[in-house]
């Protein structure tokens, strides 16, 4: 009997609580950067696409939502001729994030993309693209990577010596 | 010629206020169970989502009335109405101030439990009527609980009739002038606040209904307004109890300085709060729990409580 007096006071006290509701519309949750929503592609520092079109993230996608086309550029890089994500199938996983080599593919902390019409829920690559790199500031893919490509030669890279001829005698 | 103007617009009066009321409460205990559980409850249609109760009655008048093809026809109707009709009834002996009462009835409190007790038809042949095996336990329930404490809810009213000397509502409000009963009867109003809450299967009390083991007990068939009935009529039960406690043992309408009916419906609503503060803090008993505590604890006090306010008036 007490027991259930004690409860009911307990309960009571509640009216001076603070109400752990967020009122949505208005008031807006503080969201982690590292929250997985709308997909987006992302930039180099320079302003070039990173993405390089490996399709890794297209395999990595457990429903199947991400679908792109290979093709390349006079320096024979590598580029998506049309990069689609169907969003009305994608389940923000971040598995494509995991999967890409060159960081183009990432999730950001936006998820208020409700549409009317299912078909406005898939995304082309112009609504995927945007001009910022992101949330890694720094990277840029060519600049790292150690192939040879149009425009990069072996050697050039940051951090990279320029090739040594393996039967030269000189030091 | 007059006076039946003014009987007729008491009569519509009180029961267009007690309609009210119970739609009201609906949003009531949905924002104050929020508040409890800190969250907010319904606030967005209109102020402080008041127009909610609208656009519930808006949805429940529009929904399909089923009824389904196994069911007994004309007493799977008639249940909701009569779960309504004996709440309204009882109304009609409840005085709100010294002027404004339906009938100043000579047994005011003595139809108040054969129209409870009428009540219990409600359940028991909405259960019956719906021919379905949960229906039928919750109807089975509600019979038993409410039977067995509509014992001790008339016993522990007796000490407040034996100090008032009358079973007429009215006549006991003006013997509290002195002091309310609530102290020379703790016992009794104890019991019947208990009771009251079985009467009206209220939470922790609501084994009739008992969502999670009988889907919704004697009301799992009805759907559209004949369950709306049955809704509102549960809220119309809360709201003549409360007001019940307030005149039987809390002075009715006397109070200083505001006017009598604000006294009252203060009184009132400070039980309804509690009724709903009562379904936001405690669990669910299990069945012969209910009934033995009703049966090994509330009927003996209640005993108690007439055997020793007898003993005391003799004495006196």
């Amino acid at each position: 009997m007490i027991s259930l007096l004690r409860t009911l006071w307990t309960v009571l006290r509640h009216t001076f609580r603070k109400r752990a509701t967020i009122l949505y519309p208005e008031e807006k949750p503080s969201i982690p950067p590292r929250w997985r929503g709308r997909i987006i592609l992302s930039r180099d520092p320079d302003g070039a696409e990173r993405c390089v079109a490996c399709y890794l993230c297209a395999v990595a996608c457990p429903v199947d939502c991400i679908s792109l086309q290979a093709t390349e550029d006079e320096h024979g890089r590598r580029y998506p001729e049309f990069f689609r994500i169907n969003f009305s199938r994608c389940i923000f996983c971040g598995f494509c994030e995991e999967a890409c080599p060159t960081y183009a593919i990432q999730l950001t902390p936006d998820f208020e993309m409700c549409e009317y019409n299912r078909q406005n829920l898939v995304y082309e690559k112009e609504d995927l693209l945007i001009s910022g790199p992101g949330k890694y500031h720094d990277y840029d893919f060519y600049r790292v990577a150690g192939l040879a490509i149009g425009g990069k030669d072996k050697g050039q890279a940051e951090n990279e010596e320029t090739p040594v001829d393996v039967r030269g005698l000189m030091p | 010629m007059k006076e039946i103007i003014i009987s007729l617009l008491t009569v519509f009066g009180v029961l267009i206020a007690a309609t009210t009321i119970a739609a009201g409460l609906i949003w009531l205990e949905r924002r104050l169970l929020g508040l409890w559980q800190d969250r907010y409850g319904p606030n967005r249609v209109g102020p402080f989502g008041l127009l909610q109760v609208l656009a519930d009655m808006i949805k429940i008048f529009t929904k399909e009335d089923w009824i389904p093809p196994f069911a007994d026809k004309p007493v799977f109707i008639i249940a909701p109405a009569v779960s309504m009709f004996t709440v309204l009834m009882t109304f009609a002996v409840i005085p709100f101030t010294r002027a404004v009462h339906v009938v100043d009835m000579n047994i005011g409190l003595l139809f108040f439990l054969g129209m409870s007790s009428l009540g219990v038809y409600s359940v028991t042949l909405a259960g019956w009527a719906s021919d379905s095996k949960y229906s039928l336990l919750g109807g089975l329930r509600a019979a038993a609980q409410m039977l067995s404490y509509e014992v001790y809810m008339g016993l522990s009213l007796m000490g407040v009739v034996m100090l008032s000397g009358s079973f007429n509502l009215r006549e006991i409000v003006e013997a509290q002038k002195g002091l309310w009963f609530c102290i020379p009867q703790f016992l009794g109003f104890a019991v019947f606040l208990i009771a009251g809450v079985a009467e009206t299967h209220r939470l922790p009390f609501d084994l009739p209904e008992a969502e999670s083991e009988l889907v919704a007990g004697f009301h799992s068939e009805y759907s559209g307004m004949k369950f709306g009935m049955f809704f509102v009529g549960e809220y119309l039960g809360i709201t003549l109890i409360s007001a019940m406690i307030a005149t039987l043992f809390f002075g009715g309408w006397l109070g200083p300085v505001l006017p009598p009916i604000i006294w009252f419906l203060i009184k009132m609503f400070v039980f309804i709060c509690f009724f709903i503060l009562l379904r936001a803090a405690l669990p669910r008993p299990r069945y012969d729990q209910l009934m033995s505590y009703g049966w090994k604890v509330l009927f003996p006090l209640s005993l108690l409580n007439l055997v020793v306010t007898g003993g005391i008036l003799l004495a006196r």
